[in-house]
């Protein structure tokens, strides 16, 4: 795990490029980032635009993805739906990538803080994590933060947990040594020293992070935990969906299958990551 | 064997504290009145004070505690506001079905997984190899849900092979709880697959590169022994600790799961709870479910020190 | 030599790699009769291993492969030879031990069941038979208490003690060879001269014939009969240990012999020989060893050298191998 700053260049850009999992994964989920961010222009209109003269429309050229029960375009709602999905799996990260790195940073290098934060890990991670998740979201009320705050507070220990082990190796090299000798403060040391090489298996934990969170807010807001109705995500999506399973397929198949793209994108470029980035393949590097 | 076991609950004890805290600091978290939430939108004051009397959140803090631990130390988790029963008999009543429906699962997830992971292993690099990841990897991306309702509509709504819903009991007929189960328990198992194939592939291409596996081609045994035997005995090793993760993810999933397929079980229960605000209801699940959770990964300890002499006997002699 | 046990001719195995397909083990030949011992020289890449594995078809198959040669065992051709027949081979007719006893057995089955696994893998005989035949084995390689320690798992052994049981295993079914990858590399001194004694004790007795590959010139004075030295996948000298050691005739060889220390001479340096052995895939037109050496002429560089014999069954691949003064090292 040393001179991880080195790895992330140019080589390592080269590597994963040719890396054919880590490019389909990026097409697929960079595709469907492109059509949430373009949803407004992409869409055919507002997401909420009611047209009941074609309600339950199956997919056409006019609708490419059909109407649901209110002759709403389930493409623009899809399309919109995916703009709410993907902005909290976005938060999800930025909290884990903060909050999990700040604790799991702090855990593997003051031993004294190891001890009670990893018991709180633990504690939190003996509850499944949808479950879990599912408890807080219930307990806060249903809104996208909640739904944020939850998720984040289930993926957080997992996250600090492979940081600590990061910074727990990489903490005994040398250059650690020399540095904390000549009198850098401990946390010029932890930031500027250790964490740029602890890089490697944060990213791909992140990226694992961010699927888990696009599945989870799906499980969340089919459970009427999420947004309210008004702002479509994916997984409200499909709960709507679902009392017209007979007579109109695609209002639960469409949502359902956007979140399998991107989280199948998500997962092909994290274990494409995780094979460029994975320590023991830098021994051909060095 | 047994001083381990021991040791294992002993260590436990901490943990059960904390996460019997974190439970008890659910109903902390809801902001404003929870008993105002819980009443509803058309409680009448009175009917609040009464839920409010009802669950003691009118009395200090610490009583609240005491009070809440005492009853846990009795077998009390609580009373059930929408069922009017306590917490644990309702979910005593609903646990055989969300158990028999797990197992089916589980079973499903050992018997395909460990299969398409050893012959992804065996494989590698064929096309084999490639086919049984992506498949792999499909599993573990499809919501378990969403994935629900589509082999509702292909092989219920379209082909008519199983029902849509409703649950027969094992002991009614078995025939009909094989077919009211399968699709449930082939929609949670998607996910559990993927992720027990991808271990088991790169645990058994890691031990085929081992001596002990040269040895054991140089003694002339068949390969159906040296894989069959000797490697697979090793790859239970990695394997059974995912099976704790797998147990984990399979409670989970059963929550939503039961409710799309109107599966009687503890997850059903706790979805509904969550959309009613029973919080009584959803802490002592939430505590029962990490409590169960707690005592299955004892077990995986367990079962990993039988696999694992290397565990369970001291060193040389 | 009368009717060799087995007889390897022209030998080539090729290793597949990112960058093409190369001989780890280029047209070797050699001979072992019915119970002699035959050690196998040369530094780490030199192929010895390569040769060993090549013989019981242990090559790890994607990259690895027998390009062309013989291999006959007893008159059998065992190249191409379908899996099953192979198998039959491996244990009663010949057995392997190898380098590592530390992962060589398997962690998780006790080591009584090893061993008598092997056994009743090729014979037809009883679960209770089998287990006092692993005792004898046990008790025959220097295992004290050998009832009580079938029960013991390889972790809960020393190395020299697993090493020894690695033995009994490859003993187990009688076989007529038996091929010994580096079997004391991994081991501490004592415990090295201890299993050669055991090694050489069970080829008297037993009168099996014994492939000993080792980097160690020691060993090979010590254990012995004839001996084949190999550089970069070829055969650079063979014959007699004898000969061989008195009069060397390759120049890989003498350099071999001059950087083994040594009781009787009071030496100031030892010898190296300058330069390392070529990459798998630097492909020489020339004699392997000719970038090393001091003889070298424009003939080395350009042909292969071909196996030269010399009085008493001595070959060398030199195209001066008829310089033999000890001291001219390169």
């Amino acid at each position: 795990m040393t001179g991880l700053r080195d790895s992330l260049t140019r080589g390592t850009l080269g590597r994963l490029l040719r890396h054919r999992a880590f490019v389909i994964g990026a097409v697929l989920f960079g595709t469907m980032v492109l059509l949430a961010v373009l949803a407004p222009w992409l869409g055919g209109g507002d997401p909420n635009k009611l047209a009941v003269r074609m309600r339950f429309r199956p997919p056409s050229w006019d609708f490419p993805l059909g109407t649901d029960n209110l002759g709403r375009s389930m493409l623009s709602r899809v399309l919109h739906g995916g703009q709410l999905s993907l902005m909290i799996g976005f938060w999800v990260v930025v909290l884990n990538a903060s909050f999990g790195v700040l604790l799991g940073a702090m855990a593997g290098y003051f031993s004294r803080l190891d001890g009670p934060l990893m018991r709180l890990a633990d504690a939190l991670m003996a509850f499944p994590s949808v479950l879990l998740a599912i408890g807080i979201a219930a307990a806060l009320g249903p809104s996208p933060t909640t739904v944020v705050i939850a998720l984040a507070v289930v993926y957080i220990p997992r996250t600090a947990r492979i940081l600590r082990a990061s910074v727990l190796v990489v903490r005994e090299l040398d250059y650690v040594h020399s540095a904390q000798v000549s009198g850098a403060s401990h946390w010029h040391i932890l930031f500027r020293h250790i964490l740029p090489n602890c890089m490697a298996p944060l990213i791909v934990q992140l990226s694992f992070v961010f699927a888990y969170a696009v599945l989870s807010e799906a499980v969340l807001s089919f459970l009427g935990l999420g947004a309210p109705p008004t702002q479509p995500s994916w997984g409200i999506l499909i709960a709507e969906g679902r009392g017209y399973i007979r007579e109109a397929w695609w209002l639960t198949f469409m949502p359902g299958a956007a979140i399998a793209f991107t989280v199948l994108g998500v997962n092909l470029l994290g274990d494409g990551l995780r094979d460029v980035l994975d320590p023991r393949l830098k021994i051909e590097q060095g | 064997m047994i001083a381990y076991l021991i040791k294992r609950l002993v260590q436990c004890i901490p943990l059960l504290l904390l996460v019997s805290l974190l439970s008890f600091g659910l109903i902390k978290l809801v902001p404003g009145d929870p008993a105002v939430v819980m009443g509803g939108t058309n409680a009448t004051a009175a009917e609040i004070e009464v839920i409010r009397k009802n669950l003691g959140l009118d009395r200090p803090f610490h009583v609240q505690i005491l009070s809440f631990y005492g009853n846990l130390a009795r077998g009390d988790l609580g009373r059930s506001l929408m069922l009017g029963q306590p917490v644990r008999d309702a979910i005593i009543e609903r646990l055989p079905a969300t158990i028999a429906v797990a197992l089916y699962s589980m079973a499903l997830t050992l018997l395909v997984g460990l299969s398409i992971g050893v012959l992804a292993a065996l494989r590698h690099n064929t096309w084999v190899d490639q086919t049984a990841m992506t498949v792999a990897l499909i599993g573990v991306s499809l919501p378990n849900f969403w994935l629900g309702l589509v082999l509702i509509l292909l092989f219920s709504v379209h082909l008519g092979w199983f029902p849509t819903g409703g649950y027969v009991e094992p002991t009614t007929s078995f025939l009909g709880w094989l077919r009211s189960a399968t699709l449930p328990a082939v929609s949670l198992a998607m996910l559990q697959i993927g992720l027990l194939a991808r271990i088991t592939r790169s645990a058994m291409l890691e031990v085929l590169r081992q001596d002990y596996v040269r040895t054991a081609r140089a003694k002339g045994l068949s390969e159906f022994a040296v894989i069959g035997k000797h490697a697979m005995a090793n790859v239970a090793i990695p394997v059974v600790t995912v099976v704790g993760l797998i147990f984990s993810v399979l409670l989970s999933g059963s929550i939503i799961v039961e409710t799309v397929f109107s599966v009687p079980g503890m997850g059903a229960l706790l979805g509904n709870a969550i959309l009613r605000r029973d919080y009584p209801m959803i802490q002592g699940g939430l505590l029962f479910v990490a409590t169960a959770l707690m005592l299955l990964n004892i077990l995986v300890d367990l079962a990993y020190a039988w696999f694992d002499p290397r565990v369970r006997v001291g060193g040389a002699r | 030599m009368r009717d060799p046990i087995l007889s390897v001719r022209g030998l080539t195995t090729t290793f597949r790699t990112e960058t093409g397909v190369f001989p780890a083990v280029d047209d070797v030949s050699f001979d072992v009769a019915a119970g002699e011992v035959l050690g196998i020289v040369g530094e780490s890449g030199s192929g010895k291993s390569v040769t060993a594995l090549s013989i019981l078809g242990l090559l790890p198959d994607p990259p690895g492969r027998i390009a062309s040669g013989s291999i006959r065992f007893d008159g059998r051709e065992m190249v191409g030879l379908p899996k099953k027949a192979l198998r039959a081979l491996r244990g009663p007719s010949i057995g392997m031990i190898f380098q590592e006893p530390m992962t060589s057995l398997n962690p998780v089955f006790r080591i009584g069941d090893q061993i008598t696994e092997t056994i009743r893998a090729h014979e037809n005989i009883s679960k209770a038979d089998a287990r006092k035949r692993a005792i004898g084995l046990l008790d025959r390689v220097g295992i004290a208490m050998a009832a009580q320690r079938l029960d013991d798992y390889p972790h809960q052994l020393s190395g020299g003690m697993r090493q020894r049981v690695m033995i009994a295993i490859a003993l187990a079914c009688s076989p007529r060879l038996l091929l010994a990858d580096e079997p004391t590399t991994a081991l501490d001194v004592t415990i090295q001269a201890q299993l050669l004694d055991l090694l050489r004790d069970i080829q008297r007795d037993t009168g099996m014939a014994v492939v000993i590959i080792t980097h160690n010139m020691g060993v090979i004075a010590e254990f012995a009969d004839r001996v084949l030295v190999m550089y970069a996948g070829r055969v650079a000298e063979q014959g007699t240990v004898d000969a061989v050691f008195s009069t060397p005739r390759h120049p890989y060889t003498v350099g071999l012999l001059g950087s083994t220390p040594s009781l009787e001479r009071d030496e100031v340096r030892l010898t190296t020989i300058p330069g390392v052995l070529p990459q798998l895939s630097q492909t020489l037109p020339g004699c392997r060893f000719a970038p090393r050496c001091g003889r070298r002429t424009d003939a080395c560089t350009n042909a292969k050298p071909p196996l030269v014999e010399f009085g008493g069954g001595q070959r060398v691949a030199c195209f001066h191998g008829d310089v033999t003064e000890p001291g001219a090292v390169p």
